[in-house]
């Protein structure tokens, strides 16, 4: 088996200075991470904001030095061997209006395909296919600066796949792009992959539907370590034997969450605040369970809005590992929690 | 799209330098239109020029005819190729990192880092050498200036100009590799460094002037012989009548010149890995702060 990425106990720890020598921190953002991306293969990292996704991209496209562990694409060494492995690889990040605004967008990319090796008539006969592709065809001779954020973040991909990259490394692709934009992103890279079997993804997303959407395996990483790694449908199989309830609910001020905790059979549950209610997640031992939990929340003065059982999705794997739903984690509230039955 | 991969037999270095001094003159030429640009181009240096010599004409009574007045006027000069050269290579650092933010796609792409960074510095020179000889042709019209265009050794002073910014651009080159390491304060350091290498290079005063114990950081400097000569190639006797280099011969002052240009060649590079490998091991190399 060939593969594309191997990471073997890869670590990397920040050492953040306070005012004084005495109150330098360690920030652990990635921790004994052992991972294989077969070629060919649409590898996802699925994890909230700070779970360590954009620190593994960085040390693997040579940005960043791992502090432990190794770590290989296409089998060259990224501390050793960054020379050999810059050539093979590309990246995008989203989220950000990076590009020299002085020049247009073809101008843009032209100069990147330049370095890349490409001779300028194939980069020339690549930018426009591309373009075309990604509806930014008729903004060819804009100036990147006169182009909206999703636009200029349409460039950037255009830019990630001129050069034919052999690893191509996504951060977050669709962040910040409208629905239909990241929709059309999302179609181009599965068009890309299948057009290109031998070519490799690497993808970064803390959207679970992207993850499922595109991703032939995903890793699903929090506070730096890797907590699961398989294909979308068996992470989900995991879970099928259990009862996954999704209820809206009044929203209300009542700690109704901890007497969750306390309910037996109750295995992880989420809270999602919305504009005037609240989404519960569960995930219950078995279907009985319910009784006692619409039981709680009607003591609670908990109104239920609407109740469906439900098949399990990614997130339901997410809440099961990690005990929090994403969203949670990314508010950084303490609402859910663990209830081991 | 063909799978094939196109990579040119251009040697990377090669291939790094070439774009990034086309990127670097469309960065640097782009931002107003060519008659506002062609303008600014002509008065920035007038009027630099302009305050040294409404200085100078205040202290000493207008006394143009004095030889100290060519040492300053030329010194200050071809002092600009200091700073435009030295910070314009380090400002591609902030510029890719904090402007456009595209250092990581830079550092990430099959690019000759160094290479890169020196063409980035290419478009400062030609503004600077632009602005060099406008101040020049200015003194030479209007202030008296003489350069007798018959007795200068051209071929000498442009072997010595091209070492110079030579030596210019590898000084820039350890100024980017600090950069590189440096987040929140790298904005001023590039001027501070080229001003305060301005009192230590003998641009307007002879080193004499400084206290004893300041002399031997002048007596260090590559850019000491460099304006020295380049000032002696054009205005001869003129120059070499002050005291600070009066033992050394042209040759002498060239050949010292060349070996301190070596001498920081390899102290360039050398700072210039370090100071990569450490950014990299620190995660700074694509920081961004919006500072």
């Amino acid at each position: 088996m060939n593969f594309a990425i191997q990471t073997n106990h890869l670590g990397r720890v920040y050492k953040i200075r306070g005012s004084k020598k005495s109150t330098a921190k360690q920030l652990v953002a990635l921790q004994d991470v052992s991972l294989e991306v077969h070629q060919g293969e649409l590898f996802g990292l699925l994890g909230p904001n700070g779970a360590g996704k954009t620190t593994l991209i960085k040390i693997l496209t040579t940005l960043l030095a791992p502090t432990s562990g190794t770590a290989l694409v296409c089998g060259y060494d990224v501390v050793k061997e960054a020379h050999k492995i810059r050539p093979i690889i590309n990246m995008v990040s989203g989220g950000e209006s990076s590009g020299y605004g002085l020049l247009t967008v073809r101008e843009n990319l032209w100069m990147f395909a330049q370095f890349y090796g490409l001779s300028s008539k194939e980069a020339n006969r690549r930018i426009a296919q591309l373009l075309e592709i990604v509806g930014l065809a008729d903004r060819i001779n804009t100036k990147s600066s006169d182009l909206s954020t999703g636009l200029r973040q349409k460039m950037n991909i255009v830019r990630g796949f001129l050069t034919d990259p052999q690893v191509l490394f996504l951060d977050e692709p669709t962040l910040g792009l409208d629905v239909g934009a990241s929709r059309d992103v999302r179609r181009f890279i599965r068009q890309w992959l299948d057009e290109h079997p031998e070519r490799t993804i690497l993808l970064t997303t803390h959207y679970m539907a992207e993850a499922e959407e595109l991703c032939d395996r995903v890793a699903i990483i929090n506070k730096g370590r890797v907590l699961a790694c398989d294909t979308p449908a068996s992470l989900k199989y995991r879970l099928q034997r259990e009862a996954i309830y999704h209820l809206e609910v009044s929203q209300v001020t009542s700690p109704y969450p901890q007497h969750l905790q306390s309910i037996h059979g109750v295995r992880k549950f989420g809270v999602k605040p919305r504009d005037g209610y609240a989404i519960l997640d569960l995930i219950l031992d078995r279907d009985e369970t319910l009784a006692a939990v619409v039981n709680t929340l009607t003591e609670n003065q908990v109104r239920i809005i609407n109740l469906q059982k439900r098949e399990p999705t990614l997130e339901d794997v997410f809440v099961d590992l990690v005990g929090k739903s994403m969203e949670e984690i990314e508010r950084g509230t303490n609402g859910a929690s663990h209830a081991e039955s | 799209m063909k799978t094939t991969r196109l990579l040119s037999s251009a040697p990377i270095f090669w291939r790094s330098f070439r774009l990034a001094t086309w990127l670097g003159w469309q960065i640097e030429s782009n931002w107003a239109d060519p008659f506002l640009f062609a303008i600014y181009s002509l008065i920035k240096p007038l009027s630099s020029a302009a305050i040294l010599v409404i200085m100078y004409s205040v202290i000493t009574q207008a006394d143009f005819e004095s030889p100290i007045f060519p040492y300053i006027y030329l010194g200050n000069a071809f002092y600009m190729y200091v700073g435009h050269v030295m910070t314009g290579i380090s400002w591609a650092v902030i510029d890719d990192r904090e402007h456009y933010k595209t250092m990581k796609y830079i550092y990430t792409a099959p690019v000759h880092f160094p290479s890169y960074l020196l063409g980035r510095g290419v478009a400062r020179f030609i503004i600077a050498s632009i602005s060099v000889f406008v101040t020049i042709l200015f003194g030479v019209l209007f202030l008296k200036i003489s350069i007798d265009i018959d007795q200068v050794n051209w071929s000498f002073f442009l072997l010595t100009l091209f070492t110079g910014v030579m030596m210019l651009a590898l000084m820039g080159l350890t100024l980017a590799g600090v950069m590189l390491l440096l987040v929140h304060h790298m904005f001023g350091v590039g001027e501070a460094v080229a001003g305060a290498l301005y009192l230590f290079s003998g641009a307007i005063f002879p080193l004499e002037v400084l206290p004893a114990y300041l002399r031997p950081i002048g007596f260090l400097m590559p850019i000491t012989y460099w304006l020295e000569l380049l000032r002696r190639l054009l205005v001869g006797k003129v120059a070499s009548s002050f005291p600070t280099l009066q033992s050394f011969s042209n040759s002498e002052l060239y050949l010292i010149l060349v070996a301190l240009t070596f001498l920081f060649a390899i102290i360039s590079i050398l700072v210039f890995r370090a100071c990569e490998h450490r950014a990299r091991e620190l995660g700074l190399i694509d920081t961004v702060t919006n500072y």
